[in-house]
């Protein structure tokens, strides 16, 4: 099994074994929600990102044992969401961003 | 389009919508999503642009444009912009005239028309948005387009806003600034103008700034003929 950077990590929307198995449901139901009926509440790719992405450099995807990275690299699913969204935690990219 | 196909279409769907509901009493056949929703028809998210004070030179809108949204502010054929500044002038009379030109976020968008996969679509609340889940990169909706407002993304992109999602091989353009909007902001180039040229708001209540205004002094739309009734007007054209 890949060893991956959890990130903040602690209690998620739903328990481990679920989200292993649904997280593409959900976040493919939100996409839709988001972008079609400007619904912003609830759980979003911006929230999973903000726990989960690492404390050391705020990325979910930018080492091998990313929180995204790593799994995905593991069972070999290609990973197309960042290829548009960003992987940064926002608090960090606004950081970034002002330099 | 006439005013026929609209009625039918209209029809479909409230039929479509009441077979939906009444399967069976008591019980329905989607889950009624949470959170707010915007109601269809009870918002019009519009902009009216005030020409006489819009300074020739000034630059304030597209900049504030591109940082907001992760542009790279370059005018190449083949870099995005999502607004730009225009400068007209009346041959005969020699009037000039310096405005803001944007996705017109039109009631009738051509855009939405001609997209094959159903990615250009329009909100409920009257905005015209590319949902780049479903685009393709076909530039259809760039050809509709009488505006010249949508741009196509050549190249790979990186550290783009996490509240703007932007990628190679999409169509994308003006949002106005609709994550903003959803968070009871406004565009971020009316924020940014120091003249309040562009002045935001809902066309549909009649109580608000920009309703009064259109409603009080001479508007024009850009390419009326084309009866597509764009959602940004211009004042002083």
């Amino acid at each position: 099994m890949p060893k991956l950077d959890i990130g903040k990590g602690g209690e998620c929307v739903k328990d481990t074994q679920w989200m292993r198995k649904n997280h593409m449901h959900m976040l493919k139901h939100q996409r839709d929600e988001t972008v079609h009926k400007g619904n912003r509440e609830g759980s979003s790719l911006k929230d999973c990102i903000e726990c989960h992405a690492s404390i050391k450099d705020d990325s979910v995807i930018a080492r091998e044992d990313s929180f995204c990275v790593a799994c995905h690299k593991y069972e070999a699913v290609k990973l197309d969401c960042f290829e548009c969204h960003s992987g940064l935690r926002k608090s960090a990219w606004l950081k970034r961003d002002a330099k | 389009m006439s005013d026929i196909d609209f009625q039918r279409r209209n029809f479909l769907k409230t039929a479509a919508g009441a077979a939906l509901v009444t399967v069976a009493p008591g019980m329905l056949l989607f889950d009624v999503a949470h959170g707010k929703q915007i109601e269809a028809g009870k918002v019009r998210w519009g902009m009216l642009i005030d020409t006489a004070a819009c300074k020739p030179g000034c630059n304030d809108c597209v900049t504030a444009c591109n940082k907001e949204n992760g542009l790279s502010g370059g005018t190449a054929a083949t870099d995005s912009q999502w607004i730009r500044k225009i400068e007209i002038k009346d041959i005969s009379s020699g009037r000039e005239v310096s405005l803001p030109m944007m996705c017109q976020h039109c009631e009738h968008p051509p855009c939405v028309d001609v997209c094959p996969t159903g990615a250009s679509f329009k909100r409920a609340d009257g905005i015209v948005l590319v949902d780049k889940h479903r685009c393709i990169g076909c530039r259809y909706c760039m050809m509709a387009c009488p505006y010249k407002a949508r741009s196509f993304v050549h190249e790979p992109l990186h550290d783009q806003n996490p509240d703007v999602p932007r990628g190679k091989g999409t169509v994308e353009s003006c949002t106005l600034c609709v994550h903003r909007i959803d968070q009871g902001g406004q565009p971020a180039c009316a924020e940014a103008c120091a003249n309040k040229v562009i002045l935001f708001g809902d066309l549909n209540d009649p109580n608000s700034e920009i309703a009064q205004k259109v409603k009080a002094v001479v508007s024009t739309q850009i390419r009326a003929d084309l009866k597509l009734n764009p959602g940004v007007r211009y004042q002083g054209l």
